[in-house]
């Protein structure tokens, strides 16, 4: 049976249109998957992302086994420093892509994909030491992430967050801070998945539809809307952030994905180093690209890229580009094809549409402001 | 068009006939299902077709269709301003997001169509 999130009920109050996704009975759209795009791009929108999967390490050592976990450097991190980064099998594919939250040297959070949540929970037990705590407090958590170049401006004026404006105002990208309220830990963090400037918050799943009706119901001056999962994916493409299940899977491994920043070579050993290492050495097979669709039609995923005649791999994601008002990809290709491909096509459902390579990310948003 | 003097396919088409000419577009339902329409291809005019033969594509933001005939003929006009404009089916799909008029061959193969009464019973069906 699916699985509600702690503001399903806000949901249908509010009309959205739900559908089963990651065993979550979610909102797919409220008003139109374009106007909430727009709306993240102009003001700002609210996403119930509760569905995500929080996996907290805690005890002695929990900083150098999460270290030891992912590939990017989470030693490195300051206390209340956030990373994005993949966590990999021994053959250096793709687990998951997370974030790590550092509160200390013996407490960090892994946010994780609810497709992934159970895989990398026992992932992590079985190769962890004794004496950690390993613990997936999903359940018990809501999250909502506030996203658009109007989402400051919206947490200072709400009555739940305006006595935090100081800190909220001073907050820098991939940082964090925690704050109690009637005894419970609530963590609000400057990170999200739009390219538009937001924060995500993380609260006792109890509070979350108070919270998260405070926010919309007051928030009328900004602008804000609730925002459904089809805009969080159109939202997330033109950044070019990936998806897992489209530009990263198992079979995929960070540096073909474009995500070598996060892969360090040079920290201490950790899962999939050996086989990263050889791989950068030989260079990638593949590469995730950008495509403009010139000729007719959108690309989806798994259509075929063909450059000279030749298959060269398949398009990861794809749709037409609210903000950009064009068809476009990410595919992930062969290393050979070159920086300015001419005479590349894809295979639209049989018929070869034109298309040329373009710059990854698509688009850039306010997420430094 | 109004929807009561329509006939409707399966596939959510609307069809209006008049005269041995039938008008084709997408249904509200259909529309609303969709989403944002982003994205629309129509054939030729002046090209004969079969009943089922595919007449054209409609793509939204996360879905694509197909639309097929319900009608043998020849095509005799398309309508330019939803390739232009697509976003004019989710605004107004019975009237100006309109997509094609064929001149029918076999009036006969009307008669497998929904009546608007059939249609709103379908929906019903489809929706529980």
């Amino acid at each position: 049976m699916a699985l509600k999130t702690p503001l399903y009920d806000s949901h249908v109050e509010r009309d959205g249109r739900i559908v089963e996704f990651a065993g979550y009975l979610m909102p797919v759209t409220f008003e139109g998957i374009v106007a909430e795009h727009e709306t993240v791009r102009t003001k700002v929108g609210l996403f119930d992302v509760s569905h995500m999967g929080e996996i907290f390490i805690t005890g002695p050592g929990a900083v150098d086994f999460a270290d030891y976990a992912v590939t990017n450097s989470v030693a490195r991190l300051d206390e209340g420093q956030i990373c994005y980064t993949v966590c990999c099998n021994e053959k250096g594919h793709v687990l998951d892509d997370l974030l790590v939250y550092r509160f200390s040297d013996e407490r960090v959070l892994f946010v994780v994909n609810a497709v992934n949540v159970e895989k990398i929970f026992e992932h992590l037990l079985s190769i962890a030491p004794d004496g950690l705590k390993i613990r997936d407090l999903t359940s018990g958590i809501g999250q909502i992430a506030v996203q658009g170049p109007a989402a400051r401006d919206l947490l200072v004026s709400d009555p739940f967050f305006s006595r935090l404006a100081a800190g909220i105002k001073e907050l820098e990208y991939y940082r964090f801070f925690t704050f109690e309220h009637e005894g419970a830990e609530i963590l609000l963090s400057r990170t999200g998945y739009t390219g538009e400037l937001g924060y995500e918050i993380y609260l006792p799943a109890k509070m979350a539809k108070q919270v998260w009706d405070g926010l919309l119901d007051g928030g009328g001056e900004c602008g804000a809307a609730p925002i459904g999962l089809g805009a969080r994916d159109t939202l997330r493409f033109e950044p070019g952030y990936c998806l897992y299940g489209h530009e990263l899977d198992e079979d995929t491994s960070p540096l073909e994905a474009g995500l070598s920043w996060v892969v360090k070579l040079g920290k201490d050993d950790f899962v999939g180093r050996e086989a990263l290492a050889g791989e950068k050495e030989e260079k990638p097979a593949r590469k995730l690209i950008g495509i403009e669709v010139t000729g007719k039609g959108i690309p989806r995923q798994g259509f075929a890229v063909h450059h000279d005649g030749e298959t060269v791999g398949k398009v990861t994601s794809g749709t037409f580009s609210p903000t950009l008002k064009k068809p476009l990809a990410m595919a992930l290709v062969k290393r050979a094809v070159p920086k300015k491909a001419e005479g590349i096509t894809i295979d639209i459902r049989g018929r070869a549409a034109s298309a040329v390579r373009t710059p990854l990310p698509f688009y850039k948003g306010s997420v430094n402001d | 068009m109004v929807p009561e003097e329509c006939t409707y396919t399966k596939e959510h088409e609307w069809v209006y006939h008049e005269g041995g000419v039938v008008v084709i577009g997408i249904s509200e339902y259909a529309a609303t299902e969709l989403g944002d329409i982003v994205y629309i291809e129509l054939p030729e005019s002046g090209s004969n077709i079969k009943q089922m033969d595919p007449i054209g594509t409609i793509e939204a933001v996360k879905t694509v269709a197909e639309l097929f005939s319900p009608v043998s003929g020849e095509i005799i006009e398309v309508n330019e301003a939803i390739i232009e404009h697509p976003e004019i089916v989710n605004r107004d799909p019975f009237e100006e997001g309109w997509f094609i008029k064929i001149k029918m061959t076999d009036p006969g193969e009307l008669d497998n169509l929904f009546s608007f009464e059939e249609y709103s019973e379908f929906l019903g069906e489809q929706e529980d």
